[in-house]
């Protein structure tokens, strides 16, 4: 790979230790994807809840910050996906002290690098949106596939330890996504059925993503004629990301590369494939679970924006959660401030709902909170955590927002 | 059986060897596995109850979340991981995390599937450095 001197002084540990590891850890990376050269990078975020760092990964980044502030401090903006544990509420959901105890670790070791501690999946919503063009290193699939899809921006899926190598260089591979020649459709959608709420637009991204179920292929979207809104996008980017490691669609007539469908392919030589409403039906009908008891309702994955938690607090006006279901409402701080201020938050707890902020319920040690609280059947609107969550022992369901309220009401999926 | 080589892309981590664990499913360590007891939870599957501690796991493609990065890692910390990865074609989350955990890990196979190429229970040698994955010795059943 080509390097600038800055990048030679990097990598010979001029600059410090924690910069040498991160281009010694990007060139690995670069060389496993033909990168010719590193890109400059303009902001960089990343997941880095303890659950999945663990002890180990704790002990790493406090390697990190032990070195001496020059050495050590991202040299470009650095926020944070959600954490593991709100610490207002880590003992209401039987989270362990040794959990939060990992967790403050991280999070002293974090601030001693210099990131900013967001603790949101919607950073493009609430903190800094990206340029058209602008190069980034973020984590988390769902922020990547919003800002490179809806707003235009430049970024692969970075993990946790690669989103820290960019803070700390300023620099990422250029490989995949950063080139224009990848950005292209590879794949044609047309949808029949027009999505109507947020669970529908989930279940539209995961339909496509299921199909095209390779980080490499770019699916662009037809048939749309209604106009989707931030919260629609954010939900199916989410579960196309989740369900078929997209990071990148395009929806013609709404996404800025996408004018039309001649923008973003030849389309006399690719054949469109349909999603209609019996696909629809059989993704919702695949998660089943009508009549049966419900132990969890969880509004999250993505956070919520204040407009969802506002379409929440009314759905749940003058109505009480059943005693034996937890309703969870999960949102970023920043959300939670005004959701707070505008009496959002207390209307949902009013309902006997619980409203969390800067975490996301399966990154928050999902199984062990599964166990201590003995809850197995769960009920969502958003098809990411439906997705995820099987692997932590939950029996997951599917629903509008409308009926996971109705049936965290009756304690019952209805 | 003579040893049978497969040629692939440059990997990364360190040269290895074991017994494959192979599947035409594809692999998250988020949504898929039970970390603590080295197998997969995740009832769907196709590897559903198999541990891949110590295994040259072999699967189709990566999916999302970006969480694999650091949970690699982890689970090598604690002897819990796979040896190695194959994939016919990986995502960047799963390659930046073998980077971090020092985890052999490979695709883009010259010769088709690795899926098909590779059996589980086949003793094999994985060689990242040069791009090469070795099928040592099949046992006939």
């Amino acid at each position: 790979m080509r390097l600038d001197d800055e990048e030679h002084a990097m990598l010979a540990g001029e600059l410090g230790e924690p910069r040498r590891w991160g281009m010694e850890h990007m060139l690995q990376v670069g060389r496993f994807f033909d990168a010719d050269d590193l890109v400059p990078v303009s902001q960089a975020h990343m997941m880095a809840d303890t659950e999945s760092l663990g002890e180990a990964g704790v002990v790493f980044v406090e390697q990190l910050a032990a070195h001496a502030a020059a050495n050590r401090k991202v040299r470009i903006p650095m926020i944070t996906d959600p954490r593991g544990i709100d610490f207002d509420h880590y003992r209401t959901l039987k989270q362990t002290d040794a959990m939060a105890a990992l967790e403050r670790r991280a999070i002293t070791a974090f601030e001693a690098l210099g990131i900013l501690m967001t603790d949101t999946c919607i950073n493009y919503q609430t903190i800094m949106p990206p340029v058209r063009g602008e190069h980034l290193a973020y984590g988390d699939t769902g922020v990547v596939i919003y800002c490179n899809s809806v707003l235009g921006a430049y970024s692969n899926f970075e993990g946790g330890p690669s989103a820290l190598a960019a803070g700390l260089s300023g620099r990422t591979p250029r490989y995949g996504l950063h080139l224009d020649a990848n950005r292209k459709a590879t794949r044609r959608f047309r949808v029949m059925h027009e999505p109507k709420g947020l669970s529908d637009w989930g279940a539209l991204g995961a339909i496509i993503g299921q199909r095209t179920g390779s980080y490499w292929d770019i699916p662009v979207i037809e048939g749309i004629t209604t106009q989707p809104t931030s919260d629609d996008m954010k939900h199916m980017g989410a579960a196309m990301a989740s369900f078929g490691s997209v990071a990148l669609f395009h929806l013609v007539g709404y996404t800025p590369d996408a004018p039309d469908i001649d923008a973003v392919c030849n389309p006399a030589t690719l054949t469109a494939q349909d999603v209609n409403e019996a696909d629809f039906a059989a993704f919702f009908g695949s998660y089943g679970g009508r009549g049966d008891k419900i132990d969890i309702v969880v509004f999250s994955a993505p956070q919520l924006s204040i407009i969802e938690m506002r379409q929440l607090a009314d759905l749940l006006n003058g109505r009480k959660v059943h005693a034996d279901t937890t309703l969870l409402a999960v949102t970023s701080p920043q959300v939670a401030v005004d959701a707070e201020r505008f009496g959002i938050s207390q209307r949902i707890e009013a309902a006997g709902g619980l409203v969390l902020k800067g975490m996301c319920f399966y990154q928050s040690y999902a199984r062990e909170m599964a166990l201590a609280n003995g809850w197995t059947r769960l009920l969502s609107n958003s098809a990411k955590l439906v997705n995820i969550i099987g692997g932590y022992g939950y029996k997951p369901s599917l629903a509008s927002m409308e009926d996971c309220v109705e049936s965290a009401v009756a304690g019952e999926i209805v | 059986m003579t040893s049978i080589e497969l040629r692939c892309h440059v990997g990364v981590g360190p040269k290895v060897d074991g017994v494959a664990l192979v599947t035409d499913d594809n692999f998250s360590a988020r949504y898929d596995l039970d970390r603590i007891k080295g197998i997969f939870s995740r009832p769907q599957h196709k590897l559903a109850d198999e541990s891949y501690v110590d295994k040259i796991l072999v699967v189709n493609t990566a999916k999302g979340g970006v969480a694999s990065a650091w949970m690699l890692h982890e689970m090598a910390s604690r002897g819990m991981a796979p040896r190695a990865i194959l994939f016919n074609r990986v995502n960047p989350i799963l390659a930046q995390g073998a980077a971090l955990a020092n985890m052999a890990m490979c695709d883009r196979f010259n010769d088709g599937d690795v899926t098909n190429l590779i059996k589980t229970g086949d003793h094999v040698m994985v060689q990242p450095d040069i791009g090469l994955v070795t099928i040592l010795r099949r046992d006939d059943r």
